[in-house]
């Protein structure tokens, strides 16, 4: 196969007046760990449910696997998997029941296709007889994978696997789709959170229905145009306030333990910046605040491309 | 007799609840105190919501101490749910009624005047910026603009603490910001914030975390003292070295 497994081309849906997914391309190419980023409401689930033939866009179009989402739709629901983000298993089965039926409705059997679904599925076997009610988060999770795996898609596609589940849980269910990845599954993933964008091969950030940027991770976080400090103080909120009406301050936000302050010349040199805004919080009375160049991540672009840089309470 | 918790906004001892065989919340102490911005980490079924459930006057214990906002968790819940606000991602306003509506409901159920909930809610739409939605159906606001009016309703009544669980799960990076600003405005007012995420980077944000494994708090202090103890760069690798240490890797002993 020579066209890459999904190509989105120009795909709109509306629903009333909001535009859920506006004039949105991209391409993922085969074998790889893709992810759509971005917050709720940016248009993921509308996109995977179009390329996963549940629904119809209103302009554009999609090829998954070399095949039309809507034409092809009866031959393209055998080769995708799908796991959709609200949990969807029958909660009154057991896990061996649920993976019983999906194994049915594709014409096969949990004996046949053991070997594929066994890194995941021998997690579970232990708890075959508890209701999928009763399952905790993580597991929920993995059995909705195995569900997704059974009748050995060619591509997988997986709306917010990781939401509302803890920092560990996320982590593993990560590391489960790394080591899948490398049989060669193509795997569509999508997340809103920011620092899981590095788990994948490429990324495209959604907001409002549009993409903002697509590429590798580290490419996206290098396209961030600004000069980037770390400001710390132990009154992070005041210096926050403060930072607001220093001149240079292109945008000021809480990141992690410090403040990020964009600073808006171009061309900058980092460590000029950073002697600059400390002598900015020195004089404002902030004398323990300490400023470095520092490196920008997803989040800063995403926060950046998002076009408002410096977060008021107030909406504009 | 002056109240055990004159000091803090919080106070366990040895706070225990049991589900049958089962140990949600086992023996956890500590101490929150006022106008402190408190991360309550864990992992999922760890039991905060189960602890939190007890500090909100909602769940009696099993056995153990608890005074919240001075009163006892046994004896003083109805007080107690006088002197808290509460707001969750899954729960907090009425979709079908407009801002407005949602805010004198509220300012009803807590007994607020008139007068006060009128200039309260002149406040809270001029801070938020929502002025011209008042008369919206708060279903039809984007899901930042909900929380933050949630988290703005949530402090209506001025309380002396304000518990959120999970209160930016799915909002984007920049309304989260926001919504952590507002956040640090009302702890810098003297309200007492006691916070869940799931985003190990807002953990930063805190004054102080703790993080529950199986019931028990495993981890108590400023994220400095964390990731020093721990020898960590963040606190998600805190986190996951008390959670799941085999998962850790690489980093040194796991604690």
């Amino acid at each position: 196969m020579t066209e890459p497994p999904v190509v989105i081309d120009d795909v709109v849906k509306r629903y009333g007046k909001v535009v859920a997914v506006d004039h949105v391309s991209a391409e993922v190419r085969d074998g790889e760990l893709f992810g759509f980023i971005g917050p709720d409401g940016a248009g993921k689930t509308t996109l995977f449910r179009i390329l996963t033939t549940l629904l119809l866009a209103d302009a554009g179009s999609a090829r998954v696997l070399g095949r039309d989402v809507i034409k092809d739709l009866w031959v393209l629901r055998r080769e995708i998997g799908y796991m959709p983000g609200r949990f969807s298993l029958y909660p009154d089965l057991s896990v061996r029941e649920n993976l019983d039926f999906f194994a049915s409705v594709f014409g096969t059997t949990i004996a046949r296709e053991y070997d594929q679904i066994a890194p995941i599925y021998s997690q579970l076997e232990p708890f075959n007889d508890r209701r999928a009610a009763a399952l905790s988060g993580g597991m929920k999770q993995k059995l909705a994978l195995c569900c997704a795996l059974v009748h050995r898609p060619r591509i997988l596609f997986l709306d917010e696997p990781t939401t509302g589940v803890d920092a560990v849980s996320r982590r593993e269910f990560w590391e489960l789709l790394a080591r899948m990845r490398t049989s060669g599954l193509t795997i569509v993933v999508s997340t809103p959170y920011m620092d899981e964008a590095n788990r994948c091969d490429r990324i495209a950030l959604m907001q409002n229905g549009r993409v903002l940027a697509t590429d590798a991770p580290a490419a996206v976080a290098a396209s961030f145009d600004k000069t980037l400090l770390a400001v710390r103080s132990s009154d992070r909120y005041r210096a926050l306030l403060a930072l607001r009406d220093y001149p240079h301050a292109y945008g000021v936000y809480p990141f992690g333990e410090a403040l990020h302050l964009a600073d808006d010349r171009a061309g900058i040199d980092a460590a000029r910046a950073a002697t600059d805004a400390a002598g900015f919080l020195h004089e404002k009375g902030f004398g323990d605040a300490s400023v470095e160049p520092t490196s920008p991540t997803i989040e800063d672009v995403f926060i950046s491309r998002m076009g408002s840089v410096s977060p008021q309470a107030s909406a504009a | 007799m002056t109240s055990p918790a004159a000091s803090s906004a919080i106070r366990t001892n040895g706070l225990t609840r049991t589900f049958g065989a089962f140990t949600a919340v086992d023996h956890v102490t500590f101490d929150v105190r006022p106008g402190e911005v408190f991360g309550f980490l864990g992992a999922n079924g760890a039991g905060k919501t189960t602890a939190i459930r007890m500090l909100t006057g909602l769940l009696t214990p099993s056995s153990g101490e608890a005074w919240v906002a001075g009163h006892d968790v046994y004896r003083e819940s109805e007080q107690i749910k006088r002197d808290i606000g509460y707001m969750s991602q899954r729960f907090s306003l009425y979709d079908d009624l407009t801002v407005g509506e949602n805010i004198r409901l509220y300012g009803g159920i807590y007994d607020l005047s008139r007068a006060q909930i009128r200039d309260r809610t002149e406040r809270i739409l001029s801070r938020l910026g929502l002025s011209h939605t008042a008369h919206d159906a708060v279903g039809a606001l984007p899901l930042g603009w909900k929380q933050k009016l949630a988290l703005s309703v949530a402090l209506l009544h001025e309380p002396r603490i304000v518990f959120l669980d999970e209160p930016t799960s799915g909002v984007d990076p920049i309304t989260r910001r926001q919504f952590w600003e507002l956040i640090y405005e009302a702890a810098h007012a003297g309200t007492t914030v006691l916070v869940t995420t799931h985003y190990m980077d807002e953990a930063e944000y805190c004054d102080r975390i703790s993080i529950m494994v199986s019931g028990r708090i495993e981890a108590l202090g400023s994220p400095a003292e964390l990731k020093r103890d721990a020898g960590a760069s963040s606190i998600d690798e805190v986190f996951v070295r008390l959670v799941r240490p085999e998962l850790a890797g690489g980093g040194g002993p796991a604690k």
